[in-house]
């Protein structure tokens, strides 16, 4: 009986858990697929140009948020801050495993946020590679 | 002496509660979901019916942000704003009183009532972090998510 008892929690926790990576995973593979649509020579997503895309300050886009950092630190494991005071739970998929469960939904926060930041809507790499970068962070 | 304290706070909390009042929280999910997913969800109540359109015509600028929503999410969230803000009842609410319709305010901080209301906090105090650039009413009314604006 003790066995089972530990053991069901344990299989229920760790289904949950890859049920979040599953859509991680599903969200860049989705991604892939477009970039492979849009460029045949696509060589993958890279997490050292989503971890630049994170850090860079950007000129273009609207003036209190240069950054993705100025709400989320420079630091995607720890806890952000909205510029209206609400706590933002970590980008990092290690911390954050509940998050990147919707393309709707991450599809509406690139749009605002990339827009606010970037001043343009952000392109399939870059989705990409922001979501490698979380995924390994 | 103690049954005369409580009867002092009673009388005086009656008071501060009567002249406060109770201002209905965001109850439409969707509003509140949305709006919460960045800051505090204000009150329908809290601005006439010109602020709530004006603001909800330029998500794409809001304070700041591309907040912008999909036309359904924008036009459900439109509809309830609109059903309970400050001049949408017979009785308009306090928040309303001496506002100009031909230019309202987009921001709660700019109206008669609320800078009459916090006169007293520094604005020092008002722009610390503590009291998230004025932006976030739970700072200093802990119960303001149920409505209580009491200060606490």
């Amino acid at each position: 009986m003790k066995p089972i008892i530990i053991l069901t929690p344990l299989i229920a926790f760790s289904l949950v858990g890859s049920l979040h990576a599953r859509g991680l995973n599903e969200l860049i593979n989705h991604y892939a697929t477009l970039a492979k649509t849009q460029d045949a020579l696509f060589d993958g997503f890279d997490a050292g140009r989503g971890k630049s895309l994170y850090m860079t300050k950007f000129l273009d886009g609207k003036k209190d948020t240069p950054s993705c950092t100025t709400c989320h630190t420079n630091d995607p494991t720890q806890a952000g801050e909205t510029r209206a005071g609400k706590t933002i739970e970590p980008m990092a998929a290690s911390t954050s495993p509940e998050r990147y469960q919707s393309l709707k939904k991450t599809e509406k926060w690139f749009r605002r946020n990339c827009k606010s930041v970037l001043g343009r809507e952000c392109t399939v790499t870059e989705k990409g590679d922001f979501l490698t970068y979380m995924k390994n962070s | 002496m103690r049954v005369l304290n409580v009867l002092w706070y009673t009388i005086f909390s009656m008071n501060v509660f009567a002249d406060n009042g109770y201002i209905e929280p965001v109850t439409d999910q969707i509003a509140k979901e949305e709006c919460n997913a960045c800051h505090f969800a204000f009150p329908a109540m809290m601005l006439p019916q010109a602020s709530w359109k004006k603001i909800l015509e330029n998500l794409e600028n809001h304070f700041g942000e591309d907040a912008s929503l999909d036309s359904q999410t924008r036009q459900t969230i439109g509809e309830y704003l609109l059903s309970r803000s400050g001049d949408a009842g017979s009785t308009p609410s306090k928040f309303i009183l001496g506002l100009d319709n031909g230019n309202p305010p987009i921001r709660i901080t700019e109206t008669e009532y609320w800078i009459k209301k916090h006169l007293h906090i520094s604005e020092e105090k008002l722009q610390s972090r503590l009291a998230g650039l004025k932006a976030n009413c739970a700072v200093c009314h802990l119960r303001a998510v149920n409505g209580i604006y009491r200060y606490e």
